[in-house]
């Protein structure tokens, strides 16, 4: 696994100028499809196959919401709860996502499938509530969908 | 009312995403034509259209290709960066711009190269556009088949990966190299020194996607459309509590009264309610209130309300939604996003959340309210990049034109909005981090 991540991290290396660190968004971002979270180890694997350091790899990684530096679930879901969502009644939404995973926000639910978070402004304002389910939208979101957005995930 | 498209033009009876359908509608004819044209030529007809940024900041897209230095007096690469990072709460335009358009996008970034002499073109998309992302690429695979197109221009789509500083043009820069994505000092300026010090135009999506109208037009024309000031047309997010919520491409100039309620835009409000307040251009500009909307939708008309189009989001609020909820909320966010680097930034919009959370439950006094205006005034002008500022001039607003409700609240006064405000305990990200604290005190 280590050698295949190595190896694309290169090609996205070569597609940005020579002695430029700007491969590093797309190597995180890989490093943590591969493994689900950006733990010290990934983080290592990033740093070396980019001649960076870890804590570069840390620092920076920190700074982004999308990278995760703690365990999340197989699945990721995320409401919206920006101003224009939350007119469309995204607080019942994640409440009812919460029901339906039996955790909070923040959290994962017992058996480790799923994530549940809220989200800043989503870019979908018109057509909220909007939900991130592993990051493709669902639009219009109403309380009463979140069971069955749950059960295709399980 | 009929509406002159320009950016969307086609969509309405066609799938522009295919390159062959756009090729069919006239589609990448303006870059040919532009390709006939030298660089300076295009860059006057774009000063000529007087079209202005679309990216918020308004500057005039003409003027600022013209600042790149010719290669005799900067040798090093030239670069185009599209900023596509979209995350201004209320807008939603880049988003479906791309996702409909994507060819005329691209268009209009390799008219742009040509005319900044850039060879290299990056898009930075904001990582959670996953939708618009893989349409974009998919149309660039299209155009991997069509060199006459392409010419030896190589377009790299960049995903950022969660922070709505990225999108102020210095941050976007830093990174899209590789770093965290804190604004830099001004000047040096981009088109001087910017994506690895070399000179770099930064052009938001829809600023770009107007480029290829305007080469078919020719500038003169277009600066026909829309009022002074504020030519051409406008990809204008309506959210909130409309009965449409949506993008709607119009002059500027139109009241934003029928912006919210004509029925081929806004088409009103639900239920028939009042509407109590408006957010006239993303959460960053200062609200208008129900009162104040036979107003132009447009730069002047709006700045002589001290406000602004900035991003064009407008947001809806109906009679029911709570003024010191709305500003936890707005609040909440920026703190969120605050990047750190300022210090009245970072702690201050802390500092509003804070006070206005206690208002909220009724256990704040007038002394607090004051100290809230004072932390606003603490912030603005005292910021490196306008975040700080807008947030605190934001909320603000809410304070001075809603300044009874804000009373009601104090010394354990209730809501004047009783429980029916839609905005009443909605959990923001910033509030919902508290409890991940603990467990990073755990040595892994
Ligand atoms: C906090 C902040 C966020 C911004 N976000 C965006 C954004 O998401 N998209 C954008 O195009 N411009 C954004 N801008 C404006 C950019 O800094 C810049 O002015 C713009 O990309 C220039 O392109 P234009 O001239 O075509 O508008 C933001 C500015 C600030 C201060
Ligand atoms: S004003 Fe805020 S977001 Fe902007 S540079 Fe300062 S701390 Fe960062």
């Amino acid at each position: 696994m280590g050698v295949a991540l190595f190896e694309k991290i290169q090609e996205i290396r070569a597609i940005y100028p020579e002695g430029t660190q700007s491969a590093l968004l797309p190597a995180l971002r890989l490093a943590q499809e591969e493994y689900g979270w950006l733990s010290p180890d990934a983080l290592r694997e990033v740093a070396d196959a980019l001649d960076v350091t870890p804590a570069v790899c840390k620092s920076v990684a920190s700074f982004y919401d999308q990278f995760h530096l703690e365990p999340v679930g197989e699945h990721l879901v995320e409401v919206c709860t920006n101003v224009s969502c939350a007119l469309y009644g995204a607080q019942q939404v994640l409440e009812a996502f919460q029901d339906e995973l039996g955790c909070r926000a923040g959290e994962t639910s017992d058996d480790g499938k799923v994530t549940l978070s809220t989200i800043e402004c989503l870019g979908g304002c018109g057509w909220g509530t909007i939900v991130a389910v592993d990051h493709h939208y669902r639009t219009g979101v109403k309380p009463e969908d979140a069971a069955a957005i749950v059960k295709e995930l399980s | 009312m009929s509406h002159k498209q320009v950016v969307m033009a086609g969509t309405d009876t066609r799938d522009l995403t295919k390159l062959a359908e756009y090729e069919a509608v006239g589609g990448y004819a303006s870059l040919a034509k532009a390709r006939t044209l030298g660089p300076e030529q295009i860059t006057n007809e774009l000063m000529a259209s007087e079209l202005r940024g679309r990216g918020g900041a308004f500057f005039p897209t003409g003027r600022k290709w013209s600042f790149v230095p010719s290669p005799e007096q900067n040798p090093n690469p030239h670069y185009l960066v599209i900023n596509a990072d979209e995350s201004e709460p209320g807008s939603f335009k880049d988003n479906e711009i791309i996702s409909r358009v994507p060819h005329r996008f691209i268009e209009g970034c390799l008219i742009t190269a040509h005319a900044v002499l850039a060879k290299h073109v990056y898009v930075y998309i904001r990582g959670e556009y996953l939708g618009p992302y893989e349409i974009l690429v998919a149309a660039l695979e299209e155009l991997k088949q069509r060199p006459d197109l392409r010419g030896d221009v190589t377009i790299v789509v960049h995903r950022g990966a969660g922070a709505y500083i990225c999108g102020e043009e210095t941050a976007l820069l830093d990174s899209l190299e590789g770093k965290r994505g804190q604004p830099r000092t001004k000047p040096p300026f981009p088109a001087i020194a910017g994506l690895y010090a070399s000179p770099t135009v930064v052009n938001n999506v829809e600023t770009i996607a107007t480029v290829p109208a305007i080469v078919e037009m020719g500038g003169a024309e277009y600066a026909k459309l829309g009022v002074p000031n504020s030519r051409g047309t406008r990809l204008i997010s309506v959210s909130g509590h409309v009965e449409r919520g949506g993008n709607y491409e119009v002059e500027p100039g139109i009241s934003l009264k029928d912006l919210i309620f004509a029925p081929e835009l806004g088409g009103g409000v639900p239920g028939g309610r009042a509407v109590k307040a408006v957010i006239p251009g993303g959460s960053s500009t200062v609200i208008l209130t129900g009162d104040e909307l036979d107003v132009g939708y447009d730069f002047d008309s709006l700045l002589a309300k001290n406000t602004a189009m900035g991003s064009a989001g407008v947001i809806v609020l109906d009679e029911r939604v709570c003024m010191v909820q709305l500003g936890i909320r707005v609040s909440e966010f920026y703190e969120h996003e605050s990047c750190g680097k300022c210090t009245p930034c970072r702690e201050g919009t802390r500092w509003m959340t804070q006070i206005l959370r206690k208002l909220e439950a009724g256990e704040a006094t007038e002394r607090e309210l004051d100290l809230l205006l004072s932390v606003c005034d603490r912030i603005n002008g005292k910021c490196l990049c306008p975040l700080g500022d807008t947030a605190a001039m934001a909320i603000a607003s809410y304070v001075a034109k809603f300044r009874d409700e804000f009373v009601a609240h104090l010394d354990g006064g209730a809501c004047p909005c009783g429980d029916h405000s839609p905005l009443d305990g909605v959990l923001a990200p910033v509030a919902q981090h508290i409890h991940d604290h603990a467990s990073e005190l755990v040595p892994a």
